[in-house]
C-alpha cells in the first residue's frame, strides 16, 4: 500500500512534468496548425454522437425523477430550474468529461502507446523531431478546447430531452419548461459548467497522453496503459469536480 | 587521447554507466569511433549493445561519464540541441520503427519535411534516390504502408529514411537480426556499399559475427558492462580470449 502511494505520487510528478513540457512547446514556433485541426477533427467532431446520446438520455432521466419526486409536493413546475441549474453544472461537463476520458482518452493512450512500444517516439526523437510538440501538444489543446464546445451542446441537448419528458410525461407546456429555465438560469451556472469542462479536457488529455508515452512491453502493455488511463482519467475528474465545486460556490 | 586532429574520434564514449531500475547495464563504457570507419560492436543479447547505441544519439543520458560527438559533449545539451547531433547522427532502429500512420513514402521524406525546405518536386527526387540506394527503386513500394511490408524491405525503408538529411554518422542497431541468410547478405552488401558511396562512419551493434566481419573495419566486444576487446578483423581471429572464440565459432 505505501508502495503504490508512493508510485501515485510518483506519477502526478511525472504528469506535471509533461503539462511543463507541453506548457513550453505551446509558445515554440512553428505552430503545428495542421496538427491541431486534424486532432480537433477527431476528438471533437467525432465525439459529437456519444456525448449527444448520453446527453440525450440523462436528460430524460433527470426530468423523470425530478417530475416524480417533485410531484409529490405539488412542485412539477420546478423541472425546468432544476433541470438546468444540474445539467449546466454538474451533469453537462462531468458526464461530457467521462464519456470523453473514455472515448478520447483510451483512444490517445492507445496511439500513443503502441507508438512508443514499437519505438517509434524514440525515431521521431532520432529524426530530431518532438514528440511532445508534434503529437501531445496538439492533443491536449484540442481536448481542452473541444470540451467545452461539446459540453454546451450536451447541455442544449440534455435540456431538449428533459422537454420531451415534460411535455409527453409531466404534463408542462413546452413554452412554460424554457420560459422558466431562462428566468432561473444564470450565467454563473453556465460559466461554472465550462470551466470546469476546460480543466477536465485538459487533464484527460495530459493523463492519457502521459499514460501513452510511458507505455512498456508491447501489445499488452498498451492495453494496460489504455485501462489505466480511462481509470484515472474517471477518477480526476470524479474527483476535481469536487473541489472546483467547492471553488465556484464560494465565489 | 592523442592530439593530432586526424586521429581525432568523431564519436567517443567515456568511463560510461547506465543502469535501470537499480540493474546496471553499463559499468564504464569507452569507445572511439573514428570519423570514416565502421565499427562494430559485439555482445550477448541483453548486455546492453542497444543502450549503449542510444546514448551515442542522446535517446539515453548516462548515470555517469560522457559521450562526445564531434568534440561536443552531449550530457550538457538540452532535447532541442541535441536535435541538431541527431540531424548528422542517424540511427537505424532494431525492427525499423516506422511510422505506422504513414506510407512509405511519407516515411522516408518526413525529415525532408520537418528539416528542409526542399519544394514538393525536389522531395520526390529525392525520395526515389534514397529508394534507389536500398534496392527499392521500383517505385512499387512508395504507396504502401509499414504493415504492407516484410521484415527485410522495413529495415531498408527505415535505413533510407536515416540517410534522407545526409548525416555523418550512423548507427545500426542489429541490422541483420530475425532476417534469412539471403536477405541478410543483401543488407550487409547494402551497408558496405552505401558506407563506401557517402563516406559516413558507422557503428554497428550485432550479437552476429559473421555478418559483423563483413562490414566492420574494427571490432569491440561488449561484455558485463564494459568493452572487454576491440582490435581489427586479424586481432580478432587471432584473440585467444574466450568470448572472443565463442563468437569466432558460431561465426564460422
Ligand atoms: N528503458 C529501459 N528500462 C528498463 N530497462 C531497460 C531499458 N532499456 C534497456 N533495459 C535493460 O537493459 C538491459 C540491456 O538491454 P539492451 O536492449 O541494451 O540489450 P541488447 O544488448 O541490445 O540485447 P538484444 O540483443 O536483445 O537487443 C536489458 O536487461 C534490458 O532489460
Ligand atoms: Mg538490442
Amino acid at each position: 500500500m505505501p508502495a503504490s502511494i508512493n508510485g501515485m505520487f510518483e506519477e502526478v510528478g511525472e504528469v506535471a512534468f509533461l503539462a511543463r513540457d507541453v506548457s513550453r512547446n505551446l509558445v515554440r514556433r512553428p505552430f503545428e496548425a495542421r496538427l491541431l485541426v486534424e486532432q480537433l477533427d477527431s476528438i471533437g467532431v467525432r465525439s459529437l454522437n456519444v456525448v449527444n446520446l448520453t446527453a440525450v438520455f440523462s436528460g430524460m432521466v433527470l426530468a423523470l425523477q425530478m417530475g416524480q419526486f417533485l410531484g409529490k409536493f405539488g412542485a412539477k413546475i420546478y423541472v425546468s430550474r432544476i433541470m438546468g441549474l444540474s445539467l449546466l453544472r454538474e451533469m453537462g461537463p462531468v458526464l461530457t468529461a467521462l464519456m470523453i476520458g473514455a472515448r478520447v482518452g483510451a483512444g490517445i493512450t492507445a496511439e500513443l502507446g503502441s507508438m512508443t512500444v514499437t519505438e517509434q517516439i524514440d525515431a521521431m526523437r532520432a529524426l530530431a523531431s518532438n514528440p511532445i510538440k508534434k503529437l501531445v501538444v496538439p492533443r491536449v489543446l484540442a481536448c481542452t478546447l473541444m470540451m467545452p464546445v461539446l459540453t454546451v451542446i450536451a447541455d442544449a441537448v440534455g435540456l431538449f430531452g428533459g422537454l420531451i419528458i415534460a411535455v409527453a410525461e409531466l404534463g408542462l407546456t413546452a413554452r412554460y419548461f424554457y420560459t422558466s429555465l431562462l428566468q432561473n438560469m444564470v450565467l454563473s451556472d453556465l460559466l461554472s459548467g465550462l470551466g470546469k469542462a476546460v480543466f477536465f479536457g485538459y487533464v484527460i488529455s495530459i493523463i492519457a497522453c502521459h499514460k501513452g508515452l510511458t507505455a512498456t512491453g508491447g501489445a499488452d502493455g498498451v492495453g494496460r496503459a489504455t485501462t489505466s488511463a480511462v481509470v484515472a482519467a474517471a477518477i480526476s475528474v470524479l474527483v476535481s469536480d469536487f473541489f472546483l465545486t467547492k471553488l465556484f460556490l464560494s465565489t | 587521447m592523442s592530439a593530432s586532429p586526424a586521429a581525432e574520434p568523431l564519436i567517443a564514449v567515456r568511463g560510461l554507466a547506465k543502469s535501470f531500475n537499480g540493474k546496471q547495464v553499463l559499468r564504464g563504457v569507452d569507445l572511439e569511433v573514428m570519423t570514416g570507419e565502421t565499427l562494430v560492436v559485439l555482445g550477448g543479447s541483453g548486455e546492453g549493445k542497444t543502450v549503449l547505441l542510444r546514448h551515442m544519439n542522446g535517446l539515453l543520458r548516462p548515470d555517469r561519464g560522457s559521450v562526445w560527438f564531434s568534440g561536443q559533449k552531449l550530457n550538457d545539451l538540452d532535447e532541442n540541441a541535441l536535435g541538431e547531433v541527431r540531424k548528422q547522427v542517424a540511427m537505424v532502429f532494431q525492427l525499423g520503427a516506422l511510422f505506422d500512420s504513414l506510407s512509405v513514402f511519407d516515411n522516408v521524406s518526413y525529415p525532408l519535411r520537418e528539416h528542409t525546405k526542399l519544394s514538393e518536386a525536389q522531395i520526390r527526387d529525392r525520395v526515389r534516390e534514397l529508394m534507389r540506394a536500398v534496392d527499392l527503386g521500383d517505385g512499387r513500394v512508395e504507396s504502401l504502408y509499414p504493415a504492407e511490408l516484410s521484415g527485410g524491405m522495413r529495415k531498408r525503408v527505415a535505413l533510407a529514411r536515416a540517410l534522407a538529411l545526409r548525416p555523418r554518422a550512423v548507427l545500426y542497431d542489429e541490422p541483420t537480426t530475425g532476417l534469412d541468410p539471403l536477405v541478410t547478405d543483401r543488407i550487409v552488401g547494402m551497408i558496405r556499399s552505401l558506407q563506401k558511396q557517402f563516406g559516413y562512419t558507422s557503428v554497428v551493434v550485432t550479437h552476429d559475427l559473421k555478418s559483423g566481419f563483413a562490414v566492420g573495419d574494427r571490432f569491440a566486444l561488449l561484455d558485463q558492462g564494459r568493452i572487454r576487446f576491440a582490435g581489427s578483423a586479424d586481432e580478432v581471429r587471432a584473440s585467444s580470449d574466450e568470448l572472443i572464440r565463442e563468437f569466432l565459432r558460431t561465426a564460422l
